[in-house]
């Protein structure tokens, strides 16, 4: 069936085909922020190269005035400055589209297409005579394409003005040049071509109470606000914005006023292994201590992971996901993670993986990582993605509530242990698996030497049966426990009761809520679970029971949550329907939709 | 059997430190290692050397990664917490700990297999942040646990009790620490309790990563004629080029020392060490002139030990980091948490 629709009044996506390193990043996120600040909904995706320089790359900015934001697979107005890619840009207009191509140098007249507007506008020959210098005349020609859009879209441009002042507040001659920029674009477009397009923008009140933010930031910032003290990372795309956040949200809220030195400590480890060694170190010491990286990261910190899980030692860890296996593809997106973390380890190991599904998840979960860590005594896992952590996206404005105050878990303090005949490191005192802990140099009586290898509850080495078993029973109900402790699922019914479900994780949940409110249109009512934490609750038993045929979306070649959920839960694997995304760039709500709709078809007519 | 407690023995008269703790409240559990292995001698060494430094047991974190070394931080300080990390990752470990609780005294013990195999890199990168820990190698020059492999501190030439020649180069910590910058690098002999107990206190009290290594004959697969690294053959072949003289704070220095032979090195914290020197022409504080001296007796077949190199000056992790003075496990969450005025204000730039 036919789901491209045709692009409208504040309704479109706008792509930018660029190459690396042009300085297009910046033009790009202006003309994002002008729309956002026109009060229009609207979200950019990045799809760029594992290169500094040279490779194309292109940004993708969906406006939409109901506020969906997922990918759309349409592109109303193309913006191909890259000769390289001009020919695949082309292509991928949707028809009835506009083309904005740089005409200072012929294109082949083969590359057209009928149902295509295409607007040639002379941007380099333009900005190579009014501006001086090969940076100058690069940079402002990717600005000057913003000018012409602000005509074809009918941007305002007191807000652009505005946006420029605030970026250039310490360098007051660049708003001057990039004003310049803008205003060459602008005039030859409205000069040359009937603006604005039928395909524009207008004015909304949409974004008040918003932000624009990347996950990984959001997630920085959940961080300091948990009262992290510590992390060590080493570097690997897409995770190292959130350890750059982190670092920049210390410097700029915990430096000691008197002495100007910090309050937290950071350290860039020799590798992964290290990264997440200092982290436990921490973690046992008594910090919240965290560290972020990527699938290859995690590969290396298993080991390491199985060493937390069974010696019991609280600590967070970021899984930023990109697509894989191996290196995979380091600058595109995936969800392909899932069981190697939920499993991270050999032995009998699992852990705790929450899912954001937007930054304002990543913030608030970030947070509540912190919590569940230090309650549960375990490694806990956000499972971001590149898509999530790398790309701003819209937001209602983060809150904190000042009430809030860590939850340490079953800690000791002197004055307990000085109470206590004997302490002993891993008994189950309350029978929720969860045992006390003691942090170093508090009290003579609260010292153990943990280990990875087995131990019984008093923390000693141990090859006995019954005692290895006590203990990993003891896991395996604590681990229960964590499933009435971890973030309910978000559940969204359909307007009348349906036999149909869909469920999926974090950043799908954009694509799946678009593709199930299309679909109730066409008389398709689906309802919809997200699930937020691994271990599953009850509710998602609920759902999967209260549901003949349930949908799984998610962003992995091999049904990774599907093989999750049959694992963990009760369900006949025939009742559970994958729908499957993964070529690197980030769901698109037609893909969920055509899956699901195929597939009731097909039902409704067997 | 680990599992069994050491009796804590008290009895009249039994001598005690300023504390009023007696030598039993630094030992730990009851040792599995061989009878006559050389790390329960330095285990040993170190509960005198904490019994004789006045440290509460409670007020040290143990480390330790895998193979026999590493689980002789149990029989130690039972009172102390410790954690008997992964296989050569010890260090990392260490790092976080020392890095959020630098208030406590930080000792490592690894092996062979454990700092110069599978943990050389972090090794490396540990001495290279100058964590402000006590590291010390109980060096044997084989793998205990897993029946006698050599081990990268094998010498050339050196046979295994089954008779294979290493023919590999070894891999020394301490020419490595040297060229690695290191900034306390010590050599001694489980064999040498006079020796060893005052390297141990000197690098607990460097403010920076001490490296000790600890020659630590492994009775059962490396003890045997044509092993270079058996009781026999280290008793006759080492060599003294300095001997340490620890000399806590509020002590004068009482002994008498030769003009020239000695050097006395300022640590934090105001404890001093006197460096009394085999010969004149070693340098402790030399770099090049101490790897060329360990280089020329080592040609020689001779084991130097001793205090070998040490720079008190250069600065440690935290210094580095320019974190506060106070641990960070004891900063109040309000010192922590910028609260929701400061997320509003914060926003504005995400618009």
């Amino acid at each position: 069936m036919e789901i491209v629709e045709k692009g409208g009044i504040n309704d479109l996506v706008i792509k930018l085909a660029t190459v690396n390193g042009t300085g297009s990043a910046s033009a790009n996120s202006l003309l994002m922020r002008a729309i956002f600040r026109m009060g229009i909904p609207v979200m950019g995706r990045n799809f760029f190269p594992s290169n500094i320089q040279g490779l194309p790359t292109w940004f993708e900015i969906r406006v939409n005035h109901r506020g969906h934001l997922s990918r759309s697979g349409r592109v109303d107005l193309m913006v191909a400055m890259n000769a390289e890619t001009y020919r695949q840009d082309l292509a991928d207009v949707t028809a009835g589209g506009t083309l904005v191509y740089d005409s200072t140098w012929p294109r082949g007249t083969t590359l057209v297409r009928d149902d295509v507007k295409i607007l040639g506008v002379p941007l380099a020959g333009m900005c190579n005579e009014a501006f001086t210098g090969v940076r100058a005349r690069i940079l402002m020609k990717n600005i000057a394409y913003v000018g012409v859009l602000a005509a074809l879209l009918d941007v305002d441009m007191d807000v652009l003005r505005t946006l420029l002042e605030e970026t250039f507040a310490s360098k007051p001659k660049l708003v001057d040049a990039n004003l310049e920029a803008i205003d060459l674009g602008y005039r030859y477009a409205t000069d040359h071509f009937e603006c604005p397009l039928e395909t524009h923008l207008t004015k909304l009140d949409k974004t008040d109470e918003h932000i624009l933010i990347d996950g990984n930031t959001a997630a920085a910032l959940g961080c300091v606000y948990a009262g992290a003290t510590f992390a060590a990372w080493y570097p690997i795309t897409p995770s190292t914005s959130l350890m750059d956040g982190f670092r920049n949200f210390c410097q700029h809220f915990r430096k000691d006023e008197d002495t100007g030195k910090n309050r937290f400590c950071i350290v860039q480890a020799e590798d992964e292994l290290g990264a997440i060694g200092m982290v436990i170190g921490a973690g046992w010491s008594g910090a919240r201590a965290f560290t972020a990286t990527s699938g290859p990261g995690v590969s290396l910190m298993n080991e390491f992971l199985g060493f937390a899980y069974f010696a019991e030692v609280p600590i967070v860890l970021f899984d930023v996901q990109r697509a894989g296996p191996s290196t995979g593809m380091p600058t595109r997106t995936q969800q392909s993670d899932i069981l190697s973390c939920a499993f991270a380890s050999h032995g009998d190991t699992r852990h705790v993986l929450l899912f954001p599904a937007n930054p304002a998840e990543c913030f608030s979960l970030s947070v509540e990582a912190f919590d569940l860590a230090e309650r549960l005594q375990t490694p806990v896992i956000v499972m971001s993605d590149l898509d999530i952590g790398m790309n701003d996206w819209m937001c209602p404005k983060l809150e904190w509530n000042d009430e809030y105050r860590p939850d340490r878990g079953k800690v000791l303090d002197a004055e307990a242990l000085e109470k206590l005949p004997q302490f002993l490191r891993y008994q189950d005192v309350d029978g929720d698996g969860i045992c006390h802990r003691t942090y170093p140099g508090v009290h003579p009586k609260g010292g153990y030497f943990t280990r990875g290898s087995g131990h019984n509850e008093s923390a000693r080495y141990t090859e006995k049966p019954d005692e290895y078993q006590q203990v990993m029973e003891r896991l395996q109900r604590k681990f229960k426990t964590a499933t009435a402790l971890v973030p309910k699922p978000i559940l969204a019914n359909a307007a009348q009761a349906t036999p149909w479900g869909v469920i999926t994780i974090g950043g799908c949940d954009g694509a799946v809520r678009e593709a199930v409110e299309n679909l109730g249109a066409k008389g398709v009512h689906i309802d919809y679970l997200r699930i937020r934490a691994f271990p599953f609750g009850a509710e998602v038993q609920a759902f999967l029971d209260g549901h003949e045929r349930v949908f799984v979306v998610e962003q992995n070649r091999d049904a990774q949550l599907k093989s999750l959920l049959s694992l963990e839960l009760d369900v006949e694997k025939d009742r559970l329907v994958s729908i499957l995304h993964y070529s690197g760039a980030p769901l698109d709500w037609p893909t969920v939709f055509t899956g699901i709709f195929e597939q009731v078809k097909k039902s409704a007519a067997a | 059997m680990t599992f069994i407690a050491k009796p804590k023995i008290s009895y009249a008269g039994q001598p005690k430190n300023a504390l009023g703790l007696s030598m039993h409240d630094y030992e730990g559990t009851i040792s599995t290692l061989c009878a006559g292995c050389g790390h329960d001698s330095i285990s040993a060494a170190l509960i005198q050397a904490f019994y004789e430094l006045e440290v509460a047991p409670h007020k040290v974190t143990k480390f330790s990664g895998i193979g026999c070394s590493s689980k002789t931080p149990a029989y130690f300080m039972s009172s102390a917490h410790g954690i008997n990390a992964v296989h050569g990752r010890m260090p990392a470990v260490a790092t976080g700990s020392n890095a959020v609780n630098k208030s406590l005294y930080c000792i490592g013990v690894s092996g062979d297999g454990d700092s110069l195999s599978i943990g050389l890199g972090q090794f490396a990168h540990a001495l290279r942040r100058n964590l402000n820990m006590l590291y010390i190698i109980e060096n044997n020059g084989v793998y205990g646990l897993t029946k006698g492999q050599f081990s990268a501190s094998a010498d050339v030439g050196t046979k295994a009790k089954k008779g294979e020649v290493n023919e590999q180069q070894p891999i020394d910590p301490v020419i490595t620490a040297l060229g690695l910058g290191g900034t306390f690098i010590a050599r001694g002999f489980s064999g040498d309790k006079e020796q060893l107990v005052p390297l141990i206190k000197a690098g607990l009290k460097h403010e920076g990563f001490a490296v000790l290594d600890v020659l630590s004959p492994c009775v059962t697969f490396n003890d045997h004629e044509d092993s270079t690294k058996s009781y026999a053959h280290t008793r006759q072949n080492f060599h003294r080029a300095t001997r340490l003289d620890f000399i806590p704070p509020a002590e004068p220095i009482s002994a008498q020392y030769e003009e020239g032979e000695s050097i006395c090195v300022n640590l934090h914290g105001g404890s001093n060490v006197m460096l009394r020197k085999a010969g004149q022409e070693y340098d402790p504080t030399d770099r090049a002139r101490a790897f060329a001296y360990i280089e020329q007796h080592q040609k020689r077949g001779e084991i130097v030990t001793g205090l070998l190199y040490v720079d008190a000056e250069r600065e440690d992790m935290h210094t580095l980091a320019n974190t506060i003075d106070e641990d960070l496990i004891d900063v109040a969450f309000e010192d922590l948490c910028p609260g929701s005025a400061a997320l509003a204000d914060l926003q504005e730039r995400f618009r």
